[in-house]
């Protein structure tokens, strides 16, 4: 099983998000995570998400999408060629004395503390899937309370910015 | 000019050169119905007994016409009895554009009266659809709808409008025409060459033609074709009629209830070229073991088709008629006396036959109407033992002359589907072959077919079973015939009667002729009440899960 980090262009419209879920679920398609927001472009959005799969899925999947007429690009992003975050917001147990050791845990994943209780803190932390997940790990053993990620965000590397959308479009079809 | 949302939303379909929608008013199309009433000389409105039949007609008037078909319904159960309708125009590719009414913009979300959320409802059965919330937006929505509907693999759009919408005013100019252009999916010389390297290489090609040959016009060219390769043609159920039955190289439907002689020429060719065809389960049943000599071409509009269910070795994506006439111009002519030999002896040896024990068969029936009708009728069909014998039995030769729900196989879809193919070609004439289960299902929309005077003539093969799925009881269940076996004694010459059509029945063999001829005359609604034996089966017949080589001929 593969993990693709597909990235698409749509219009800004009320029932793009119910579209593209819909057709994700209907098809039987796996997607691990996705997120949304308007693009540089108003009337546009972006819609990140992973898919998991075979190369057969994912050709199928990027058709499929493709059919949807509010959507207006699938990209691929590969991981060579763009740049994948995520950002993740950790509370975990904290008292006096694991304090400085999560602190310290946190400065080496250039992680923030952004909130500070009683008893726990909440930690902040952008990084792709891998550093999270360690992270995650390591705070394990304190305690996690809850955690909250947003899913991948993912842009491409390079000059090539939302102009080639629509040729990466007409490829894809 | 100013108007209002109703009359822009008329004005928007007459653009599009519809003269005919279906459907049935309520409360959230009231306005569009009283627009309809100021516009009822220039736009028919034909209501049907339940807004299932008035969908059903826009998609038999699509597949009849090659037009966009439209119907009409309020919100609520208005819509929601559009879907099964939608659904079968969805899994056949059939362009039709349902506009349904919703409640006010105010009371949309609030479980307010004969609201539903149809926009969630059909997202997955349509191609697109649009609710409309600004009244700017009616005109270029309505545009949108249609050009969506029948571009690209052509299917259903609905457009959901807020009554207050039919009601605000605003300025509408007429387009006559439209400013977006159509998009033409270029054809890669590449693949058209690489598949010519394939067709002329290849000994033994068979096409298997779909439905996409009709939609795109394109018979002439699959004629063309086949000639110029001498190739063997099966078609798909949506795809008959898209090559002559009468041709020497046609073979027959493919598939579960295909003929012997186009599974085993799919099974045994070195290369299968399938023409706007979807490789369905119905076609291919067991997938590893489907063409397993062969290397396969794909020829379709619809990216998403290729490779989705069976691996294609070579591909061309574009419209079916235009990639088949650059294919014309790259392949050679050759004859291929021994292959074409091998596959009318298999013509030959397996023929599609039947018993002729002295009872009135199906099959026969189907024939004589074959035979009065010199082919030249349009056949629409319900779905089951009656479908298929309505597809083996009659030679159609043309494209949109049988009209059948195909993926979806939609009980009672014949009936309604024919009152679109009789008001969309009037001088033909209109045959609904059902089934009695079918025939019940929607029988109301006789009192369409009455009220229009419709010459349409309901052939009712009445088993007293349903027959389908009573023979898969019959054959794969022990004989535990649950629920499949209709025992009221209605009696449809009577029904026929009380909806004021003519009612006649055909018992025995000798009177098929007769009955037949005389409905014929009749020139207006008839039901012919076929009584039938309840053990005929549908055959040639492959077993659920079995390469199409196993298929059954008869007991």
């Amino acid at each position: 099983m593969n993990h693709y980090v597909l990235s698409l262009i749509v219009n800004n419209e009320i029932n793009v998000i119910s579209r593209v879920s819909g057709l994700l679920a209907r098809r039987g398609y796996h997607v691990s995570c996705l997120s949304m927001r308007e693009a540089e472009d108003p009337s546009l959005s972006r819609m990140t998400f992973v898919l998991e799969g075979d190369e057969h899925t994912l050709d199928q999947a990027k058709k499929q999408l493709c059919k949807l007429v509010d959507v207006i690009a699938v990209v691929e992003m590969k991981i060579q060629t763009s740049i994948r975050r995520e950002l993740a917001l950790v509370k975990v147990k904290a008292g006096p004395t694991d304090r400085v050791f999560i602190g310290e845990t946190a400065k080496f994943f250039r992680a923030k503390i952004v909130d500070v209780a009683e008893e726990t803190l909440i930690v902040e932390i952008t990084g792709d899937d891998g550093k999270i997940s360690a992270f995650i790990n390591l705070m394990k053993p304190y305690g996690i309370v809850e955690v909250v990620r947003t899913g991948l965000a993912a842009l491409e590397r390079g000059n090539q910015g939302s102009s080639c959308y629509k040729e990466v479009y007409e490829k894809v079809q | 000019m100013r108007f209002n949302g109703a009359r822009i939303l008329l004005e928007c379909i007459r653009e599009q050169g519809v003269d005919t929608i279906f459907g049935y008013p309520g409360g959230a199309v009231i306005n569009i119905y009283d627009e309809l009433y100021k516009q009822r000389n220039v736009l028919r409105h034909i209501r049907t007994s339940h807004e299932q039949g008035a969908v059903y007609a826009a998609d038999g008037y699509a597949r009849a016409t090659g037009k966009v078909g439209v119907c009409l319904a309020t919100s609520g159960p208005g819509a929601t009895n559009l879907v099964t309708g939608i659904a079968t125009a969805f899994m056949d590719s059939i362009p039709i554009v349902a506009i349904t009414g919703n409640v006010p913009l105010s009371l949309l979300g609030k479980d307010s009266f004969q609201e539903v959320d149809i926009m969630g409802i059909t997202m997955p059965i349509t191609k697109h659809n649009f609710i409309v919330k600004d009244i700017s937006n009616l005109a270029d929505t309505v545009r949108s709808a249609f050009e969506i509907a029948k571009s690209g693999r052509p299917g259903p759009v609905l457009i959901n409008i807020p009554k207050d919408i039919t009601a605000h005013i605003t300025e509408y100019k007429r387009i006559t025409h439209k400013d977006r252009k159509v998009k033409d999916i270029p054809i890669s010389p590449d693949s058209i060459a690489q598949a010519a390297d394939l067709i002329n290489m290849s000994k033994r090609p068979f096409i298997y033609a779909g439905g996409g040959v009709g939609c795109s016009g394109a018979a002439d060219e699959l004629v063309e074709f086949a000639e110029m390769l001498d190739a063997p043609t099966g078609c798909s159920l949506m795809g008959l009629g898209c090559f002559p039955g009468t041709h020497r190289l046609f073979t027959g439907m493919i598939g579960m209830h295909g003929t012997m002689a186009s599974n085993l020429t799919a099974t045994n060719c070195d290369l299968l070229i399938a023409v706007g065809a979807r490789f369905s389960d119905r076609v291919v049943s067991n997938v590893k073991r489907f063409a397993p000599n062969a290397k396969i071409v794909q020829i379709d509009i619809d990216p998403t088709e290729i490779s989705k269910n069976i691996e294609i070795d070579c591909h061309i994506m574009g419209d079916v008629k235009k990639v088949l006439s650059q294919l014309n111009s790259h392949v050679k002519r050759v004859i291929r006396e021994e292959w074409v030999d091998q596959v009318i002896g298999w013509k030959q040896q397996y023929p599609l036959k039947y018993k002729r024990d002295g009872g009135l068969k199906p099959q026969y029936i189907m024939e004589k109407i074959y035979e009065l009708t010199k082919g030249e009728a349009i056949i629409t069909t319900e779905v089951g033992q009656n479908q298929i014998w309505a597809a083996q039995y009659y030679k159609y030769t043309r494209p949109r002359t049988y009209i059948s729900s195909g993926g979806l196989g939609t009980m009672g879809y014949g009936l309604g589907a024919s009152i679109g193919a009789q008001v969309g070609m009037p001088h033909k004439r209109v045959i609904n072959i059902a089934g009695d289960g079918s025939f019940l299902m929607n029988c109301n929309e006789l009192a369409t077919v009455v009220e229009n005077n419709l010459p349409i003539i309901v052939v009712v093969l009445n088993n007293h079973a349903l027959g389908m799925v009573y023979q898969w009881q019959d054959m794969f269940y022990g004989s535990r015939y649950s629920c499949t076996q209709l025992n009221s004694p209605v009696n449809f010459v009577k029904l026929a009667d009380a909806f004021c059509a003519v009612g006649l029945t055909i018992t025995k063999e000798e009177e098929v002729e007769s009955v037949l001829s005389r409905a014929l005359e009749l020139d207006g609604p008839v039901v012919i009440n076929c009584e039938i034996s309840r053990d005929e089966k549908v055959f040639p017949m492959v077993p659920p899960g079995e390469p199409i080589a196993n298929t059954i001929l008869g007991e």
